[in-house]
Order: structure tokens, then C-alpha cells, then sequence
């Protein structure tokens, strides 16, 4: 790569005492780029997040974002958490508002404001006064994927979206985030368990190793922008999921 | 979204406590018209509210008083709840120091506190109040140190990366989740509260429900000492009653949520 990639990892890992998570790897994604990062449960793909984040602090290594490093460029990234987190006394355009409200410095009633306009997109217009209670499981990634946006970074880290989601609503917000990711192209990391997640919505994709989570495979997604269903079927597609699947020793008798 | 008799529940909600307390009532009455017992010493429920009925004048001038104490004790031991719950939400070494201290407050004995808060502070007001915060806070102090500790760990962490600091994740997310139990703690020590203060009177006071109460029974009226208990309870029943009205305005996503997954 000749530009200066959007997020550069040199030789980071990460040990909690004695327990190593992450072993040392160099990863990069690019500027509007969408990397998946796939990997079996427990190999260091959500320790990833929290060290970019900010939550945890890498053990070696380094970080830079678009050529500096990570603890000088403010907060870079919007991290969306595995479970949604929503604040259940909140209604949905408050839950979307928090992005605008704690990020970005607004009072309450101007970030409800904000957060009116973005509902639309997300297709919670009409559900803008609910609370998260009354909303199903898809519904809620919506708002926190929204609420996400609503920081204003331009680099998004989603850790396992769509996880505890069935797979037909699973299917339908993938498809939907990609059309949402059209718009603006913002720079994504997506932590994934779901080989088919990672084709549909990738540009690249880094395979995870067991813990310590390291590198072990990295494909491009040779697939037209915007993605639909039916690529998936297609012949490029099918190749890419079985390379993943064997990448992850999925089938091979390794796996436990 | 409304959950099946949702329109029932209302109704149940007023007529099954009141079927159990007209229950409770004829039982008493039945017991007391029919025992050997003399009617001084257990009179039936119809001549408590007889006599309680043509003492009303006194019976409300007694009241009073005891209510204001109930109040003002009760809204200083949810202020002091509060400061007290935040201080040994902050630091754990102020919980582990101020902790013992707290549940040893519980242990003393009201029979003996109430006297002696009356050599302390004399007849007045003070000494009622007093004991009303010191039984009553501690419901509210632990309600709101478990709620706090109760708030979900990702939206902590989530309000971290956004930038927020403590502050700002205290008053947006610890505090909202330590309702649910502020409400359950306000609930335990507003039934306690009428208990004390009437204990406090007990124990020296120029009027109040307890003065009426041993008024009474020093002059052999069990009628009256009995109304004056009735109405102690349903001044708790109404307090209680406020207390979780309260509760459905403040935090209705979690009243409500709790309806529509039973």
C-alpha cells in the first residue's frame, strides 16, 4: 500500500497477566475501507475492539491512525458493543441522540433533534418514542447501529452486530447495513463469526487463528459494490466461502 | 404490546386486597361478638369505627403531627440516602469503612433509642424525625448501592469511548439504573416510617398518633387505642400506595416492561 492507511497495527498483542490474547500481528485497512475480522469464539476479535477503542491497552506494539498514533488522534472510532447496549429508560430517538449527546458535545433536546433526522435511514421513524423493550431484537441493532453513526467518527468498529440475531432478520440488516455503508463509506472494522456475514459485506477479510488470536489468512472479496443476495450464490462467492471455511479449519477434525 | 386482561388488571389490582381486607374484618368481628373475650378488652371491629368515628376531632389533630414527622423524616433520609449511596458508590474504601457502621445503626433496638433520644433532645420535634431517618434510610442506601452496581457494563463502556467521565457516566446510566431499586428501598422504609415516629412519640411527645395510642390504652380504651392502629396503618397503606405511583411516573420503561414480560 502507498497511502497511508486510515488504521496501522504494528506487531500489537495483547496479554491479560499469563493469558496470552492477541499474538503479535500487523494489520491495516484502508481509508472508506470494510474489513471483516473472522475468527472462532474466544480468539481476541472483541479484545481487538477494546484496545482500538480504548478500553484496553495493548501489551506491545503500536497503533496509528492515518499515520499518527492512536493516543494523539482523539477518539477516531464509534464502537458498537456486542450487545446493544440501549439505555432501557431511553426512547429510540434518545438512544440514537446519546451518539450526538456524550460524542459530540450537544445538550439533550439539541441531540434529539439531530437524532430525528437520522431515523428515517435507519427505518425507526415511526417507532422514534418507543422504548427498547417494545422493540424487537433486529429493531434494536437498527437503533444501536444509529446511535453508532450518531457519534460522527469516521471509522466505525462493530463487534459481532448481528450475533444473537435469527438468520433471516440476520440476513435482511446485513443487506441494510451495506446500503447504509453506500452512502458515506466510512472506514469499518466488523468483528464476525459468520463466514457468509464477512462475503457479503467486506472489501477484505482477516482470518483469526484460536487464542492467541493471530493472523493466519487474509482474502480480498472479489464482489461488486452494491452486494445483493445473489452474489452469494454466485460462483466467486462460493470459492471465497469454502477458502474462509478452511482457513478456520472448519471440517478438518481440528476444530474442538 | 398490551398484555392479555391487561384491562382486567386494574380492577383486580382494587378488589382482591379489598375482598382480603373485608375478610380480615369479619373475621375480627365474627371472633369478637362470639368469644368470651369482654369487649373492653377485645372490642369488634364495628364499635373501633364507632368510637374511633366520634373521637375523629382528636383523632385527626393527633395525626397530623405524626404525618408531618413521617414526611420531613422521610425526605431527609432519601436526601442523606442518596449523598451517603454516591459516596460509597465513588470509593470503595469509604464502602468498606462506613458499611459495618451503617448495618450496626440497624441493630440497636428502637425500644432503646426512643428514650433515649428523648433525655438527648427532649419532647420535640427533632427526636421524631431523627428516629424516622434512622430507621428508614437504610432500604434506600442499599436499593440504590446494588442499583448502581446493577447498571449493564457495556453501556459504561460504550459512554467511555464516546468520552464521557464519571460524571457524565453517573448521570447517564448509573443513576438511571439505580431506580428500580431506589423505588424498592423507598418502599421498605416508607412502611417503617409511620412505625418509628409513633415509636418516638411513644417515648415523650405533647401529641401524635402515639400519644393518642397510649393515651388510650393508659385510660382502659382498647376501642380507641385500636382505631388509633387503623389509622397508623392506612397512613402506611396511602404512603405506600404514593410511594409506588410515584414509581410508575418516574421510571414507566421499567414498570411497564416488567408488566408485558409476566
Amino acid at each position: 500500500m502507498t497511502k497511508i492507511p486510515a488504521i496501522s497495527l504494528r506487531r500489537l498483542s495483547k496479554s491479560f497477566g499469563d493469558l496470552d490474547v492477541l499474538g503479535e500481528m500487523d494489520l491495516d485497512v484502508g481509508r472508506g475501507e470494510f474489513v471483516s475480522i473472522l475468527g472462532p469464539s474466544g480468539c481476541g476479535k472483541s479484545t481487538l475492539l477494546s484496545i482500538l477503542s480504548g478500553i484496553e491497552e495493548a501489551t506491545t506494539g503500536e497503533i496509528t491512525i492515518h499515520g499518527t498514533p492512536l493516543n494523539e488522534s482523539g477518539q477516531p472510532f464509534a464502537w458498537m458493543p456486542q450487545s446493544d447496549a440501549l439505555l432501557p429508560w431511553r426512547t429510540v430517538v434518545d438512544n440514537v441522540g446519546l451518539g450526538y449527546q456524550v460524542a459530540g458535545g450537544l445538550r439533550k433536546r439539541e441531540a434529539r433533534e439531530q437524532a430525528r433526522f437520522l431515523l428515517p435511514a435507519f427505518g425507526l421513524e415511526e417507532f422514534s418514542r418507543a422504548l427498547p423493550y417494545q422493540l424487537s431484537g433486529g429493531m434494536r441493532q437498527r437503533v444501536a447501529l444509529a446511535r453508532t453513526i450518531a457519534q460522527g467518527r469516521d471509522m466505525l468498529l462493530l463487534d459481532e452486530p448481528f450475533g444473537a440475531l435469527d438468520a433471516i432478520t440476520r440476513t435482511e440488516l446485513q443487506l441494510w447495513l451495506e446500503q447504509i455503508w453506500g452512502v458515506e463509506r466510512p472506514t469499518v472494522i466488523l468483528i464476525t463469526h459468520d463466514v457468509r456475514e464477512a462475503v457479503l459485506l467486506s472489501d477484505r477479510i482477516y482470518v483469526f487463528s484460536d487464542r492467541p488470536g493471530q493472523i493466519v489468512a487474509e482474502f480480498e472479496v472479489p464482489l461488486e459494490r452494491p452486494r445483493t443476495i445473489e452474489m452469494l450464490a454466485g460462483p466467486q462467492a462460493t470459492q471465497l466461502e469454502l477458502d474462509l471455511l478452511r482457513a478456520l479449519h472448519v471440517g478438518s477434525g481440528d476444530t474442538p | 404490546m398490551i398484555a392479555e386482561g391487561g384491562f382486567r388488571q386494574p380492577l383486580n389490582r382494587v378488589v382482591a386486597p379489598l375482598l382480603m381486607i373485608g375478610a380480615f374484618v369479619g373475621a375480627w368481628e365474627i371472633y369478637a361478638r362470639n368469644s368470651s373475650i369482654g369487649d373492653t378488652v377485645l372490642p369488634p371491629f364495628s364499635r373501633v369505627a364507632q368510637a374511633g368515628w366520634a373521637d375523629r376531632q382528636s383523632l385527626v389533630a393527633n395525626t397530623l403531627p405524626t404525618l408531618r414527622e413521617v414526611l420531613v423524616g422521610f425526605a431527609i433520609s432519601v436526601l442523606f440516602a442518596f449523598l451517603i449511596s454516591i459516596l460509597l458508590d465513588v470509593s470503595p474504601r469509604a464502602n468498606r469503612a462506613v458499611m459495618p457502621l451503617l448495618i450496626g445503626s440497624q441493630t440497636i433496638p428502637l425500644v432503646v433509642l426512643a428514650p433515649l433520644f428523648v433525655i438527648w433532645f427532649g419532647f420535640g420535634f427533632f427526636p421524631k424525625i431523627l428516629l424516622v431517618t434512622l430507621v428508614t434510610f437504610f432500604p434506600i442506601v442499599v436499593g440504590l448501592i446494588d442499583g448502581y452496581a446493577s447498571s449493564e457494563r457495556d453501556s459504561v463502556t460504550l459512554l467511555r469511548t464516546m468520552g464521557a467521565g464519571t460524571l457524565t457516566v453517573f448521570r447517564l446510566v448509573r443513576l438511571p439504573s439505580a431506580m428500580p431499586g431506589f423505588f424498592t428501598g423507598l418502599r421498605i422504609g416508607v412502611t417503617y416510617a409511620v412505625v418509628a415516629a409513633i415509636f418516638a412519640e411513644y417515648a415523650g411527645a405533647v401529641n401524635g398518633l402515639g400519644v393518642y395510642i397510649q393515651g388510650a390504652s393508659g385510660s382502659f380504651r382498647t376501642d380507641l387505642v385500636l382505631a388509633g392502629v387503623l389509622v397508623a396503618a392506612t397512613l402506611t397503606l396511602v404512603l405506600y400506595a404514593l410511594t409506588v405511583l410515584v414509581q410508575r411516573l418516574a421510571i414507566p420503561w421499567y414498570t411497564q416492561s416488567r408488566e408485558v414480560s409476566r
